[in-house]
């Protein structure tokens, strides 16, 4: 039997479901219950990510998408990240302006993260939003990523189906011969193609992929869209579709959706294990200890990282996950901190 | 600094954070005071969703509910406030989100105050509010 938060998300109440994202992404451990539950409905979305550079048109494209998938009659969730400031906590979250006129379409769930600390354009939560979208009866899920530069390829095991949107006039040819997110995407897109060095990014993007294994039984196509007005942006959705039906036809679907699990779990260990880490070290007498003895000289990190290292592994860890979120003095500090 | 920066940033960032969304409805291009009021609530170490402007109170009111906001933020300056603010926190109601504190600023002239705090406005903040005093409202009232 599910609980009432969880049937009345699966009813489709969306300020429920709103609720839930919300406590999930503050941490708050008795949401994680009501998550479980969903995480069991989830698994039949295709997700699709978008990245690319800051300003490239991803929202715009993503805006374009949701349309598109709209009149074929698909249910959409979006989820975009935005940076938080290191400085403030604070972000402006903006990606939603281009989609607004989804707002009040019932069918369409937009919701825009935060990073909060999280480095590649992901923010921690992503995956518990995309679950949640997920359960609640989403065909397509779009992944939108905060702005990234040549190595934020998280994305890449976070979705299906990754595209990376790409504009003219950033770069000389060797931009296109880089690793990391030239090597994640599934479909290329040169967005703002209206743009007289579009060609000529087509062409170095052509160069640098060409030769490439076709992986999945896939080879990546590079397409051009004009997102503000709508140019191309239908036919993407369309080859979006051909390669599922790529990934389907390799038997790769199933693989991507394993890796796409196995991200979520490394990603949910290591971020227990570092805020395991950061609290001994901001706290333990022993680390302040060892700091002294580094800036001395009397040892080495590799050898106190190890010694560290096999101590805390000793220690319980205070729920990897740790209860932090509940522990209201520790949210006073937080809006203290503010 | 090195250990305040730690403290107070990163390893306090996954205090409840406070999330506001910022909104312009009906026919008003103005959006430069929406903007700042943005950027100041950022600085508080709040995320601020900005939803651009021409906005209709029933796409506010369903960015709001679907963003799981604690404060919509509404700015008008065309003089239609009595109508479309009333408007969206009657939506907010209906679809179940009657926890959501609806504050709002522009030109609003004094006269028209007790009226929209009726409607339901928390509160108001006309010309010449400082950002100061907006963050702090939001601060206090979160609490």
């Amino acid at each position: 039997m599910n609980s009432l938060i969880v049937r009345r998300i699966l009813r489709g109440e969306v300020a429920s479901a709103a609720r839930l994202m919300r406590d999930l992404d503050d941490e708050i451990p008795s949401a994680r219950a009501a998550l479980r539950e969903l995480y069991a409905r989830a698994g039949r979305a295709h997700i699709i990510g978008i990245t690319g550079p800051p300003g490239a048109g991803k929202s715009t494209l993503a805006d374009r998408l949701v349309e598109a998938a709209r009149k074929a009659g698909k249910a959409v969730g979006v989820v975009a990240v935005d940076p938080t400031s290191p400085f403030s906590g604070g972000a402006v979250l903006g990606d939603r302006i281009r989609m607004q006129r989804h707002a009040t379409d019932e069918k369409v769930f937009i919701r825009s993260l935060a990073a909060r600390g999280s480095v590649g354009g992901l923010s921690r939560s992503v995956f518990d939003t995309v679950t949640m979208l997920d359960a609640m009866g989403k065909d397509l899920i779009i992944l939108e990523t905060a702005g990234v530069g040549q190595d934020g390829v998280k994305v890449a095991g976070a979705a299906h189906t990754v595209l990376v949107v790409m504009s003219p006039g950033q770069g000389d040819d060797v931009q296109a011969l880089k690793a990391g997110i030239l090597e994640i995407g599934d479909i290329y897109v040169i967005n703002k193609c209206d743009h007289k060095d579009s060609e000529q990014l087509a062409r170095s993007l052509g160069l640098a992929l060409e030769g490439a294994a076709p992986r999945d039984g896939w080879t990546t196509p590079i397409l051009k869209t004009e997102a503000l007005s709508g140019k191309g942006t239908a036919e993407l959705l369309k080859v979006v579709y051909e390669h599922r039906r790529a990934l389907d036809g390799a038997g790769a679907w199933e693989r991507r959706s394993l890796n796409m699990a196995r991200s979520a779990f490394m990603e949910l260990l290591e971020t227990g294990l570092r805020g395991f880490i950061n609290e001994e070290c901001e706290h333990g007498a022993e680390c302040r200890k060892l700091f002294g003895a580094l800036a001395s000289r009397k040892t080495d990190p590799y050898s106190a990282a190890k010694t560290t290292l096999r101590k805390l592994l000793k220690k319980s860890p205070p729920a990897p996950l740790s209860k932090r979120g509940d522990n209201p003095s520790f949210r006073k500090g937080g809006r203290r901190g503010i | 600094m090195n250990k305040n920066f730690c403290r107070k940033n990163f390893f306090r960032r996954k205090a409840k954070k406070i999330r506001v969304l910022i909104a312009k409805p009906g026919l008003d291009g103005h959006d430069r005071g929406a903007k700042v009021v943005v950027r100041a609530l950022r600085d508080a170490g709040m995320e601020v969703i900005y939803t651009g402007i021409r906005q209709t109170p029933e796409a506010i009111a369903g960015a709001a509910v679907q963003e799981g906001v604690d404060f919509v933020g509404l700015s008008c300056l065309s003089g239609a406030h009595n109508h479309l603010f009333a408007r969206v926190v009657r939506l907010l109601r209906k679809k179940g989100a009657a926890n959501i504190a609806v504050f709002a600023g522009g030109i609003i002239p004094a006269a028209d105050i007790p009226g929209l705090k009726k409607a339901g406005i928390k509160e108001i903040f006309p010309p010449g509010a400082s950002t100061r005093d907006i963050t702090q409202w939001v601060l206090r009232t979160a609490q």
